[in-house]
């Protein structure tokens, strides 16, 4: 090798301009849109002189409100980019019968790939955290999370994965493996290039901003409630908050040393997955979906949560046996722990280990019938409001039964050996989890959107986007379960099968009512914020709400509560509203305002962030001096950090007491107006 | 942490906290601690080369002392004991313990069983020779 390589090498490592897909149209042109967008709105900050602002309120900031707003954000922008992957996807199925379609083997792989990791690691997780993270210390009556700038450091953590992700569109290649990367296909023998080194460094490092996130709220559901706020009382979004974190950091460790395993293999030579010198494949999938299945109710509890607020407060009843709902939220938590197999029944396992497994993930359907009855007979009886948060729950209740019913087919392992890897399966999995998790997101999002920005969304626009998806759904998943029971199996760039075409171009068409669901959401946002004086929400309840994140000012004050609620059961809020309403709300003397402290804003998780931003890509391109420069820069970072003199700050009471009269103010208005009506 | 200590729901105590003890009860927590760690330890390493116990019982012994050392680590330096004060510490070490037992166990019964779809190797080979 001449000297001038060397030198190269140890500077850029396998990077080189090759690494850049010229000969390949459609990423280039897609990296050099979003590319010249991401330019776009930079000037515009910097110009517009926004970027102080950013900077002190957005980026550095630790409140738990903002962190849960740029959770939703990213998942958002994800959504859409896992989306475009997924029309590519449909376009391509519906038009390459009996030829190649428009995309290359090696390109639609990578596509089918980076749309699940997207979907699940940057779309579906930072949804339900961000909500989660937006609204738990608000129903709790508490003022923040346990860690605030360790929820910062999580969230930025969340981001460095996604841009890593979507660096690898220009710079480089993506997974061509599937979305959880099998080996020995992901190892370096038939994966040699950094696609694989992409998914799993950015999994990694997204990994641990998830175990982060999780550890803090569960700290905060176990630590942080207020006065009187016992478990018992606590809403059903809190209980599945804590099953949902109590998994994430039972389950993400798992994830990360199978990584780590895997990366050992790629990296250093050893042998844990490989075919050759006593590496066992297997154990890959064992421990991957190990993982993998309490991930899938990682997902779908808060959803569940979201979905029991929903039809409470639209119902105008209390949670119909709200007690039953705790024990079957516990319950799924526990014995999701206890199915994982049932992802590889056809592995080879004997029948003992096949027929208990099977008949565990039949069990696990229990609780969840449990919990659609009971949101049932919260309706039932109910003054029922279909505005768009219940249309997306009624929706859900609708199209999980028939997710989780097949689901329940294919726990039967005989007819999983028939369905394992097919079309059926695939409509299986997006019917709970678009049914489940995505409707549960959108219903979270339209409820709690004027809580976290003060006005309403348009409803015009939210029941179109929500009739255009559901429709939509139905028109693409139903026609994957019929080409599956005919033979197709997933992931097929192109087939040869007649059977199959009209089905695959039905599913395309449901593919373009689904993506006029997205923009009409996308328009709904629009439309709301230019009508957001119309759309004000002045009370800090537009729903007629029955716990304590509606008992405050919308969008809420830094500090959340003047006084820390005193709750004395179940429905906090809306046991205060009717206290309330027999006192007429007499001007009596509350307790004296006081000073509050709260956390100072940090720039720890955004640096931090950068650095692991700079350590992953070294990482994946082997440039070893920047390895080194990003784990120093990150270590230094948290050593300055940790020895930080001022944590907080105080807010002085009569700045507490000018916020809070104002929020009195508006209230006292709303109730004088009601009494007038 | 912010000013949530003045609205606290429980009274006990994260794992690292500091406890109610004088300086000299907490020293010898950690010094009885630290001669049953040694003790299980020095143990340990001398069944394993000792030919005066029964030799197939010498694996059962190890787990035994390994299970032991792991209780004198939660009682004495992680402080987790069955007091009221600290329920929250045992929920979660019960958790962590099943969630484990759960993964660790499951994983072993299913790679014991991986290959018993699979035709025996020597029917294998006559098959395809």
């Amino acid at each position: 090798m001449p000297a001038g390589r060397t030198v190269e090498a140890m500077m850029l490592g396998k990077l080189d301009w090759s690494a850049i897909p010229f000969d390949q149209p459609i990423p280039l042109i897609a990296g050099a849109v979003v590319l010249v967008g991401i330019l776009a709105v930079l000037i515009w900050v910097v110009v517009k002189g926004h970027l102080p602002y950013l900077w002190h309120e957005w980026i550095t900031s630790v409140d738990h409100k903002r962190i849960g707003v740029m959770y939703i954000l990213l998942a958002s922008v994800m959504l859409l980019r896992g989306g475009s992957d997924a029309i590519m996807m449909r376009i391509q199925q519906a038009i390459a019968y009996q030829s190649q379609g428009y995309l290359p083997p090696e390109h639609y792989n990578q596509i089918f790939s980076a749309h699940g990791t997207i979907m699940i690691f940057f779309v579906a997780m930072p949804f339900v955290i961000g909500l989660m993270n937006l609204v738990v210390p608000l129903q709790l009556g508490v003022r923040d999370v346990a860690f605030p700038t360790l929820n910062s450091v999580g969230f930025w953590l969340t981001s460095t994965g996604a841009l890593l992700v979507n660096v690898s569109l220009v710079v480089g290649e993506f997974a061509r493996t599937g979305w959880l990367a099998f080996p020995p296909l992901s190892g370096l023998t038939y994966s040699p290039g950094v696609g694989v080194d992409y998914y799993a460094w950015s999994l990694q490092i997204s990994g641990v901003g998830t175990l982060v996130a999780g550890i803090n709220l569960v700290t905060t559901v176990l630590k942080l409630r207020t006065k009187g706020m016992n478990y018992l009382r606590m809403p059903m979004f809190c209980w599945t908050t804590l099953a949902s974190n109590l998994l994430i950091v039972a389950a993400f460790p798992i994830l990360t040393a199978t990584l780590a395993m895997l990366l050992l293999d790629r990296y250093l030579g050893f042998h844990f997955f490989t075919n050759e010198a006593g590496g066992n494949v297997m154990m890959f999938m064992n421990l991957i979906w190990a993982w993998g299945h309490p991930e899938v109710y990682i997902l779908v509890l808060p959803a569940f949560g979201i979905y029991s607020e929903v039809v409470s407060t639209f119902s105008g009843k209390p949670l119909f046996g709200y007690r039953s709902m705790v024990l079957a939220t516990m319950a799924i938590c526990v014995i999701s722990f206890m199915v994982w197999l049932h992802h590889f029944f056809t592995m080879g396992a004997g029948p003992d280990v096949n027929a208990i497994f099977g008949i565990a993930s039949m069990i696990i359907a229990v609780p969840t019938g449990v919990k659609i009855y009971n949101w049932l007979f919260t309706m039932y009886g109910g003054r029922i409001r279909f505005a768009t948060p219940m249309l997306w729950s009624v929706g859900f209740m609708v199209t999980f039964i028939i997710g989780g019913l097949t689901g329940v087919l294919v726990a039967v392992p005989p007819a999983d050996f028939m369905l394992h890897n097919s079309m059926f399966l695939v409509a299986h999995f997006h019917n709970v989890i678009i049914g489940g998790v995505l409707f549960g997101a959108f219903a979270g999002f339209e409820y709690w959107f004027p809580k976290a920005f003060g006005f309403r969304l348009d409803e015009r626009w939210g029941k179109v986007a929500f009739w255009f998806t559901f429709i939509g759904f139905y028109v693409t998943f139903m026609p994957l379960y019929v080409v599956g029971m005919l033979g197709m199996t997933r992931r097929l760039q192109h087939y040869d099968v007649a059977a199959w075409r009209p089905w695959m171009m039905v599913a395309a068409i449901g593919m373009l009512l689904l993506s006029i669901g997205v923009l009409a959401q996308v328009m709904q946002l629009v439309v709301s914020i230019r009508n957001r004086e119309a759309l004000r929400d002045r009370t800090g309840d537009p729903w007629d709400g029955r716990s304590l994140e509606w008992a405050t000012s919308s969008p809420p004050p830094v500090f959340n509560f003047a006084f820390p609620p005193d709750v004395r059961g179940e429905d906090a809020y809306w046991a205060l509203k009717w206290h309330a309403k027999v006192q007429q709300l007499e001007d009596h003397p509350g307790p004296e305002y006081q000073d509050i402290e709260m956390p100072r804003n940090s720039p720890t998780g955004f640096v931090c962030a950068f650095f692991a931003t700079v350590m992953g890509f070294a990482l994946i391109w082997h440039i070893w001096w920047m390895v080194i420069l990003g784990g120093l820069g990150a270590f230094a970072t948290f050593v300055v950090f940790a020895w930080r003199d001022h944590d907080e700050y105080v807010i002085p009471a009569a700045e507490v007491e000018r916020i809070d009269r104002i929020n009195i103010e508006e209230r006292r208005s709303l109730v004088s107006m009601a009494g007038a009506a | 942490m912010s000013d949530q200590t003045h609205m606290p729901v429980g009274h006990d105590l994260a794992p690292g906290e500091e406890e109610q003890h004088s300086v000299g009860e907490r020293v010898i927590g950690y010094v009885v601690g630290l001669v049953l760690a040694l003790l299980l330890t020095a143990t340990s390493f001398f069944i394993a080369g000792t030919d005066l116990v029964w030799q197939p019982s010498i694996p059962v012994a190890l787990i035994v002392l390994a299970i032991a050392q792991m209780g004198v680590h939660l009682v004495f330096f992680l402080h987790i004991t069955t007091g009221p004060d600290n329920t929250n510490n045992v929920l979660a070490l019960a958790f962590g313990l099943l969630i484990v037992f759960l993964v660790v166990g499951g994983t072993v019964w299913i790679m014991g069983h991986l290959n018993q779809n699979m035709p025996p190797m020597d029917q294998f080979i006559q098959m395809h020779s």
